[in-house]
């Protein structure tokens, strides 16, 4: 099967030439998830400026993502519907309008889209506590699920990880 | 964009014209069926037995230990649970390696379930099966060996002469998927001790639909297909004539050529893999270097991912595979790479190149400079450029 036709074209025009990647020098917030044990990481990094009725809005944000079509194409979806946007609306991005905004997502790959929406709610969630400013609720018990399921992924595969980190530290 | 390179030749191969041409008379004129007593049966019945012919020609064996499948899913399957029917009496233990394609690793499984004793042996980080360690596992109660010739993903030729003799010694049936090497590579099943060995048309420039069982004279097999009792009873079905015919052609050809193109795609390999290790700072070669087969190429690269790599050579017009979990329905890594030691973040950066009748040297010059620069811009993207080794 030609994984191509398996992708929407704009998920492989989103792949061809992403958006908003590379990594950002002094971020407010920044976002890690995946594993590459599981064979997809993404950083997402974010910069906080206000707008002019003074609200909190990522003003930049930029991703590194390692991993297949779909990581990358998600990454990149998901720093153009992130930017700009208000703290608050920024937080609410899901899975459903990420895949949206690709025109589809093969099943199989579904969960690139949950690792994009969890990988901005990370960088949030670690603006704000970084700042010491109240977390809401549902971004808190989000944080600990994604720390959650970090810890069983680490579990299952320890010795990797062990390598992984050596790696990250060159 | 250029002209679409396919370096993929370990899924499948075009057909050959001359195959082509060989089949046609037997779709429209030619079509009777092989078990017909008027002249139209007769006629495809003599082009079924000229084409066995041509079949054992090519693996240094008689027709009457030919049978045509439908595939060499197919074979395999006949060849591990026909075996195993046929010879519970004697014992219950079957031998494979760890890194068999997938229709004989589901088809020992699925035994396991009916109560069958299977070992997988390990291999080496080369993907070699030690033949002291078949000589080890061998039991009483053993009634199969079958080890992949070569590997289609990493390309290994395996000791098959020693591990048939060892088979032999101890009076126990070997079987051998030579899918990737029939061919491709001289096969003698009397020199290399093989009792049955699978090959399959359309990896070898023939049409899809038919594969091939070696079976040799006086071995016990149960068919899995009962019906009309074609092939000797052993595979009921009507015979694929216009098939059959284009696989014995491709046979043909291959015996003529077999020398010549292996010398041939072999350099073109040697360049390939010397030119992507000098120019790809972290890569590395799976598989062993010399002792593979003359067409395939698989490699790995540090922080790169194979599905990405393959969609990307795609956009370049290059055709190849990987295997990366990311790119396979059940979301795990290669077995086969796994085998060979590698972990799963490296299994996820495997890129397979195979090569064929018609890659030219030109077609690898060209992967040689599209592929650095598909690495270095998704290393780019990837969060692990810290390295500066890559830069």
């Amino acid at each position: 099967m030609s994984k191509t036709d398996s992708y929407t074209k704009k998920v492989i025009k989103y792949f061809k030439k992403p958006h908003n990647y590379g990594r950002m020098k002094n971020p407010d917030g920044v976002g890690k998830v995946g594993n590459v044990v599981c064979g997809d990481v993404m950083w997402l990094y974010i910069k906080v400026g206000k707008d002019k009725k003074e609200r909190e809005i990522i003003k930049d944000i930029k991703f590194e993502t390692f991993g297949c079509v779909a990581a990358i194409a998600t990454s990149s979806v998901i720093t153009d519907l992130a930017k700009r946007k208000t703290i608050g609306e920024a937080m609410k991005i899901e899975r459903d309008e990420i895949v949206k905004s690709l025109g589809g997502l093969p099943p199989i790959k579904i969960h690139c889209s949950v690792l994009a929406a969890s990988a901005l709610s990370e960088a949030i969630y670690d603006y704000l506590s970084k700042k010491k400013k109240e977390i809401p609720k549902e971004l808190q018990e989000r944080h600990q699920r994604i720390e959650k399921e970090k810890k069983i992924i680490e579990e299952k595969y320890k010795e990797w990880i062990k390598l992984e980190e050596k790696i990250h530290k060159k | 964009m250029k002209k679409p390179i396919y370096l993929d030749y370990a899924a499948t191969t075009p057909t050959d014209p001359r195959v082509l041409r060989a089949m046609l008379p037997y779709f429209t004129k030619k079509f009777g069926n092989t078990m017909s007593l008027h002249s139209f049966g007769q006629e495809a019945k003599q082009a079924l037995e000229e084409s066995r012919e041509k079949a054992a020609n090519l693996i240094g064996t008689k027709p009457e230990e030919i049978i045509f499948t439908g595939s060499a899913t197919e074979s395999n399957n006949l060849a591990l649970k026909g075996i195993a029917l046929a010879n519970k009496e004697k014992g219950n233990h079957i031998i494979i390696s760890s890194i068999e394609h997938p229709c004989i690793m589901e088809s020992a499984e699925w035994l396991e379930k009916q109560g069958f004793g299977i070992t997988r042996l390990p291999v080496d980080r080369y993907g070699f099966v030690s033949p002291e360690d078949v000589r080890k596992a061998i039991r009483k109660k053993t009634i199969l060996v079958s080890i992949i010739h070569a590997s289609n993903e990493i390309g290994t030729i395996q000791p098959i002469e020693k591990i048939g003799k060892i088979c032999r010694e101890k009076g126990v049936y070997f079987h051998t998927d030579a899918v990737q090497s029939f061919g491709k590579i001289p096969i003698n099943v009397n020199k290399m001790n093989v009792d049955l060995l699978t090959a399959s048309s359309h990896k070898m420039y023939g049409p899809k639909g038919v594969g091939m069982l070696f079976i040799r004279k006086g071995v016990k097999i149960e068919p899995i297909l009962h019906g009309g009792g074609q092939e000797s009873g052993l595979r009921s079905s009507t015979v694929n004539v216009p098939a059959i015919v284009g696989f014995a052609k491709a046979c043909e050809i291959a015996e003529k050529e077999i020398k010549k193109e292996g010398e041939r795609l072999s350099k073109l390999r040697d360049k390939l893999i010397k030119g992507v290790l000098q120019k790809i700072k972290g890569s590395h070669l799976n598989g062993h270097p010399k002792d593979r087969l003359p067409n395939n190429t698989n490699f790995w690269f540090e922080f790169v991912e194979g599905e990405s790599m393959v969609i990307q050579l795609d956009l370049l017009g290059v055709a190849a595979s990987t295997g990366s979990a990311c790119s396979s329905v059940k979301l795990e890594p290669s077995h086969v790479l796994l085998a060979t030691g590698l972990k799963h973040e490296q299994a996820h950066g495997s890129l397979r190149l195979t090569l064929g009748k018609w890659t030219k040297e030109s077609d690898i010059n060209y992967v040689l400079n599209a592929l650095p620069v598909i690495i270095k811009n998704l290393r780019k993207i990837s969060p692990f450029k810290g390295d500066k080794k890559y830069e």
